[in-house]
């Protein structure tokens, strides 16, 4: 393998809480420690995972603990994972922000970093001169932003503004001139952070279809982190996985985000559960016919079951839910004990649901159930379904129906229509709402002409 | 961060947790030099940018401290200026002192001004403070115009004073002031991403120095007991120097200029160093 990226038993700690105030004698504690006793460093000894729930004595923390991984040239690879995982200081010490504690990183080619979208940029100074400041930030010699520079104005499309100062700009503008000089960056490695969380969605898909460019066609390397899930699996071919400061999975991308999202609802049941205790309401076992783990395809119908134990029929009702990956619901279904027949206190059921095609466009979604009655709420745990469609990864409505489309000449109709005779409309017929609209297009580009 | 011994054909970077004190990446800092000149343009541009006076502002600063100075301690404390005519000594002072000034106290507070875009990206964070030295030189160019169009003034009118030979000393001077504000503005800075303490000091500590250099009086009126401690400043040399050349007063030893330059080069190398060990992982503790 043609290795861009290899990282070995990198480590990075952190200390927490006050930091830097009063500590000259730590300080010189410490070097008396390492360099005179030749002793390891008590700054450093304590190795236990990150995790932020917890309290511990110690108040060293480590954001990342002997990671090891390569990334071959030309490879998409996202890296995902919770809050304090350690992405963010991973992708810190692959762009040379701060230096690891132990552990290497070997690098080969240029490499490029957009931790934050404008760094640099000056609100007095105009567009243009921003585009030279935050370039040669970003590490491009004059002359290249020199001959890139026209690519960049007609990228972000603000040329109207280019030499006005920045500081009149609108925040969307702003962030579509910064990510315009990043995007046309030369570099054989690309790190994306979290950048593209802002600005419109159109310009978040431009952003997207550029680093997919990028990747793809360019066949440079690219290190993704994002939270939205869809983005990462479009962009992404590799996943990694971190998980309090450990890699705990490195592979396809699909199985990455299964595992991401399997393992957080995990700790969240868990929760729940304990939360729980004083009453015997309960509801688990989430189960999805085809397996959710195989990808559905749109126009797919499939079963959901789950089983139940309710302690008391007060006011009690079942939701079925399914989320998209940014958390928006999608399917929000309620039925009562009563409706359902449920009479039974303390006895344990399994429900099953005949789940029509919703048409779901491509990405991953969250299934899973909430039971909730006057004394409270349980939820069961998270199933994720990938929603897949081979033929065209275009869509992105929240559904894909099936629309069936057709063309008819509407010449003679025209005429007719014109005359003002309501007939013609009968005997063209109606086919789906899409039609009608084409229609109306047609139409008007017809009494135009 | 780049290790040498472990850069072969196989990888182009090899960052790691520790590296070597004198590893100063110097050819980095020559591959971003557009970048030094893009802070430099940024820090013109912002300066003037919807000011009525704009680039004026450069001149109006040593002049109204002329004048204040010539009037209180020329005409009311009445100071000796060696025979100059008062606002020429006074500004040639200024002029040269801001330069040191203006690189010690901006060079100082580079890691705090600038965390959020050294938290961001990585560029050779030595970038930072020669851009700013960079800028100071410009400003200084600037008022230099000013200076020589007084001495023009006072030598039509026949003001006494003369130009000698320390004027070749200029260049060298001005590289000193230069080193020795951004090696100092370097230490204070790599300590205080620890300890805060130090850029209170800074703030008086400059303006106090100030005093005990020869700025608003010549080395020549001071006492012969206190001429030795005046001349354990670095600055007092540099600035006598100065006014040697351009003014034709001043009192400078071969001993005491080499003082000055042996302690700048002692100094500068010490703050590159330490700015570079402090650089790596600054953004963690800043």
């Amino acid at each position: 393998m043609n290795a861009a990226i290899k990282v070995e038993n990198l480590s990075k700690a952190y200390q927490i809480g006050q930091i830097g105030t009063g500590t000259i004698s730590r300080d010189i504690e410490r070097w008396f420690v390492t360099k005179i006793l030749k002793k390891d460093d008590p700054f450093l000894t304590l190795s236990e995972v990150n995790d932020r729930k917890t309290r511990s004595k110690s108040n060293v923390v480590w954001s990342l603990k002997d990671i090891n991984f390569e990334i071959a040239q030309g490879e998409a690879v996202g890296i995902i994972g919770q809050n304090g995982a350690g992405k963010s200081t991973l992708l810190k010490l692959l762009s040379r922000v701060t230096a690891p504690t132990t552990g290497s990183i070997s690098i080969k080619g240029r490499i490029a970093s957009l931790l934050e979208v404008g760094t640099g940029f000056h609100p007095e100074l105009t567009g243009r001169e921003n585009i030279y400041l935050n370039g040669s930030i970003l590490g491009m010699r004059k002359r290249e932003i020199d001959r890139k520079l026209d690519e960049i104005v007609d990228f972000s499309g603000v040329e109207r503004y280019i030499d006005t100062p920045v500081k009149r700009y609108s925040s969307g503008m702003y962030v579509r001139l910064a990510f315009a000089v990043a995007a046309n960056l030369e570099s054989e490695i690309l790190i994306v952070d979290e950048v593209l969380a802002v600005g419109d969605a159109e310009f978040q898909k431009k952003c997207l279809g550029k680093l997919e460019e990028v990747g793809k066609r360019e066949g440079r390397t690219v290190l993704f982190v994002s939270h939205n899930m869809s983005a990462v699996l479009a962009l992404c071919a590799k996943g990694l996985l971190l998980r309090d400061g450990s890699v705990t999975f490195e592979g396809s991308v699909s199985e990455c985000i299964n595992r991401y999202v399997l393992g957080h609802t995990e700790i969240s049941s868990l929760e729940q559960i304990a939360s729980n205790e004083g009453t015997t309401s309960k509801i688990f076992g989430v189960q999805v016919n085809p397996a959710a783990t195989i990808a559905h395809e749109l126009g797919d119908r499939f079963d959901v079951s789950v089983s139940l134990q309710c302690s008391n029929l007060d006011e009690q009702a079942i939701i079925f839910i399914i989320h998209n990956d940014s958390g928006q619901q999608i399917v929000h279904n309620r039925i009562s004990a009563k409706q359902l027949g449920l009479k039974e206190t303390n006895r344990l059921f399994r429900l099953r649901l005949s789940v029509p095609p919703l048409w779901l466009s491509p990405g991953l979604y969250s299934i899973f159930f909430k039971l909730i009655s006057l004394r409270g709420r349980t939820e069961s745990e998270r199933h994720v379904l990938e929603v897949r469609n081979d033929f065209d990864t275009t869509s992105r409505g929240v559904i894909d129906p099936n629309i069936e489309w057709t063309l008819e000449p509407i010449d003679a109709q025209v005429k007719v229509s014109v005359g003002g005779s309501t007939t013609a409309q009968g005997s063209m017929g109606f086919n789906g709402g899409r039609k009608q609209m084409a229609d109306g297009v047609f139409t008007d580009s017809k009494v135009i002409s | 961060m780049e290790n040498a011994r472990r850069i072969t054909e196989e990888w182009d970077l090899v960052i790691e947790g520790r590296s070597s004190l004198f590893d100063l990446k110097l050819e980095e800092v020559w591959r971003y030099r557009d970048l030094l000149l893009m802070f430099v343009k940024r820090d013109f541009v912002a300066f003037y940018k919807q000011t009525i006076l704009g680039p004026l502002w450069f001149f109006l600063q040593p002049l109204f401290t002329t004048i204040i100075f010539t009037f209180i301690f020329g005409n009311l404390a009445g100071l000796s200026t060696d025979g100059l005519p008062q606002p020429l000594f006074y500004l040639a002072g200024i002029t040269a002192w801001n330069y040191f000034s203006e690189c010690i106290t901006k060079t100082s507070t580079v890691f705090k001004d600038n965390a959020n875009i050294f938290g961001k990206v990585y560029f050779p964070r030595l970038i930072m403070p020669l851009s700013i030295v960079t800028s100071n030189l410009v400003r200084f160019g600037v008022q230099m115009l000013l200076l020589v169009g007084m001495m023009m003034y006072y030598a039509a009118v026949g003001g006494s004073f003369s130009v000698t030979w320390a004027i070749l000393l200029f260049p060298l001077l001005v590289l000193l002031m230069a080193m020795l504000g951004l090696g100092l503005g370097l230490i204070i800075t790599a300590m205080t991403t620890k300890y805060r303490d130090l850029s209170f000091l800074v703030q008086f500590g400059v303006q106090l120095l100030m005093y005990i250099t020869t700025v608003i009086y010549p080395l020549s009126a001071a006492p012969e007991k206190y001429r030795f401690w005046l001349e354990l400043n670095p600055m007092t040399a540099i600035i006598e120097a100065f006014r040697l050349g351009l003014l034709g007063q001043g009192s400078i030893t071969l001993t005491s200029l080499g003082y000055s330059v042996l302690f700048t080069l002692g100094t500068f190398v010490l703050g590159v160093v330490t700015f570079n060990k402090t650089e790596r992982t600054f953004v963690d503790t800043v």
